[in-house]
């Protein structure tokens, strides 16, 4: 199975869109991922039909209770997490700030605090009209975003591994959702755009990727709102020995499909479902040469 | 008076709004700005200038073999998979590690001390006359932002007008960003992928207890679905921004709109008053 993640560095660049096209287009069995937890997007192009869900248990958290804490406050100076307050005469911990370490527990002379598992987020298994998707729902201001990742494309890996490819739609940044989104995977996509952000963030991710050793293919959306900058974008991936496999231009009917919860591909021959069709044919050469 | 501008949704524009608001603002007192988007960070495109730099370390456990009895009492009690006692040897993942300095606390042989381990930089610089810019970035293959966006923010603790743009999303590093403002602004734009991230950003604000105005950005005028949710939840829509070419083009090459076209600062300013408002403060 070829595992293809496609992530962007700088946010808002049209991986969603893209992926969900690319979903329709390209050939084979497939199982797809929306590992973009904090706001996964993709279940509303693709309208997948719920097989079921499962609850998503992130680390443990520290409970502290008040019928036996005396208020000595020695969790409060060991937490680092700045998660445990008073409370009137007792301690109280902050579900939202604590990390799970159990230091507080170790160090209470009372023993009143005990780590309790909490839920923080579901994953869903869903059919769409390509395959199955995963995809998960990260409670809004829980941690672990990581960790709900890599159950997410474990639970894809587990349930469809005679796919002939794991096509994923991974989160913005360089962190910790986005390192647990491209290991193990065969190729990254990084959709960009040409704005000067666009292109420091490309640089960003790129130097993340190489730590993993995908092989990496940046496409640029919305190319025509600054050639000149599109142009710069490509100096570099030459550069850099990364193959820019497409150009998508500007095309009102993109937002109208998102708007409609189409893949702007199924709206006939547009400029972008061109360009679209072209990044993919480049991209299906890619697989093959893999 | 300290606001966040966040989004939930990636690329709404919430870099645009904290960079142009920070530019009007300085344009008659004192204000700081800081980059949160240690992942990404974007803010200093907008506003080159020298900078100086600080490491932001955290502790990471360093165990002396010469007094390790390899009682395994560290690797049971990390609750993250750090460390792994072997027979002759402690094997250590810093990947893994969250610093929370509990196997220092748990080795009966006092064998683990802790040393500073670098994950990120932040920088200082003076763009212009009135503002300070504060940016956190993130080192490449490091997993935890939430350090270096809590060094950041030290470094503007005694600041009185601070602006902090955050990152996309709704964990971790939008928490610790949020936390303790006054007031956040939630960037927005009118399509269903904007209005699903709203919803989770609204929530993250309103389980923090900050008090959250809505910036609809790149409208074409489709935005009722948006103005309906923001209704429903008792939201006040406090600025919109038109979609226009030329709106993009200012930003894409690293432009403000405020510098470009002054007649945008009469916005901003209502921006601030509103975010005041929002905050409980004249």
């Amino acid at each position: 199975m070829i595992r293809l993640a496609v992530i962007s560095g700088k946010g808002g660049t049209g991986k969603t869109m893209i992926t969900a096209a690319l979903a329709e287009l390209l050939p084979g069995t497939l199982v797809l991922a929306d590992c973009d937890v904090d706001a996964a997007n993709l279940a509303l192009l693709l309208k997948p039909e719920l097989i079921r869900t499962e609850p998503f248990m992130g680390m443990k958290s520290a409970v502290i209770d008040p019928a036996v804490c005396t208020g000595c406050g020695e969790c409060e100076m060991h937490c680092r997490f700045n998660a445990v307050h008073a409370d009137g005469d007792v301690y109280r911990v902050s579900p939202l700030h604590c990390e799970g370490c159990a230091v507080c527990v170790h160090v209470c002379p009372v023993k009143a605090i005990t780590m309790q598992p909490r839920q923080t987020g579901e994953i869903m298994y869903s059919q769409t009209e390509r395959g199955h998707l995963v995809h998960a729902c990260l409670v809004p201001g829980a941690g672990n975003s990581g960790l709900l990742v890599h159950a997410v494309k474990k639970m894809a890996l587990e349930q469809d591994r005679d796919c002939a490819l794991f096509l994923i739609d991974g989160p913005p940044g360089t962190g910790c959702p986005l390192i647990s989104t491209i290991s193990g995977v065969n190729i990254v996509l990084i959709v960009t755009e040409p704005s000067v952000s666009g292109l420091h963030d490309l640089k960003r991710v790129v130097a993340v990727c190489r730590q993993f050793r995908p092989r990496i293919l940046v496409a640029i959306n919305r190319f025509d709102l600054d050639e000149s900058l599109t142009e710069t974008i490509r100096q570099w991936c030459a550069e850099e020995n990364i193959p820019l496999v497409g150009k998508i231009p500007f095309d009102a009917v993109v937002i109208d499909s998102v708007r409609q919860g189409v893949p702007v591909t199924r709206a006939g021959g547009s400029p972008a479902a061109q360009a679209i069709q072209v990044l993919k044919n480049n991209l299906e050469r890619e697989l093959q040469a893999l | 008076m300290k606001i966040a501008v966040a989004s939930g949704k990636g690329g709404t524009g919430k870099t645009m709004v904290a960079a142009n608001l920070a530019f009007t603002l300085s344009q008659t007192c004192q204000v700081t700005l800081v980059d949160c988007d240690v992942e990404e960070p974007n803010l200093h495109l907008f506003f080159p200038a020298p900078a100086t730099a600080t490491d932001v370390t955290v502790p990471v456990p360093v165990v002396d073999e010469k007094i390790c009895d390899h009682c395994g009492a560290c690797g049971e009690f990390c609750q993250y998979g750090a460390l792994t006692v072997l027979r002759d040897r402690v094997l250590f993942f810093p990947e893994l590690c969250h610093s929370c300095g509990g196997c220092t606390l748990v080795c009966p042989k006092i064998a683990i001390h802790e040393v500073p381990k670098r994950v990120g930089i932040v920088t200082c610089a003076i763009p212009l006359p009135r503002l300070n810019l504060v940016s956190g970035y993130l080192d490449a293959g490091s997993p935890f932002a939430v350090p270096v966006i809590k060094a950041a923010k030290t470094a503007t603790v005694r600041d009185s007008l601070v602006i902090y743009d955050s990152s996309p999303g709704t964990s971790c590093p939008v928490i610790e960003t949020l936390d303790g403002c006054d007031a956040c602004i939630l960037v927005t734009e009118s399509t269903p992928f904007g209005l699903h991230d709203l919803q989770l950003a609204v929530d993250v604000a309103d389980r923090l207890g900050v008090p959250a105005g809505i910036v609809i950005n790149r409208s074409d005028g489709k935005d009722q679905a948006t103005l309906d949710f923001c209704t429903n939840h008792g939201l006040d829509v406090i600025m919109t921004i038109p979609f226009e070419r030329g709106i993009a083009a200012i930003q894409s090459r690293g432009d403000l709109l405020c510098r470009v076209r002054p007649e945008w600062q009469k916005a901003f300013s209502a921006l601030y008053g509103k975010c005041c408002a929002l905050a409980g403060v004249d």
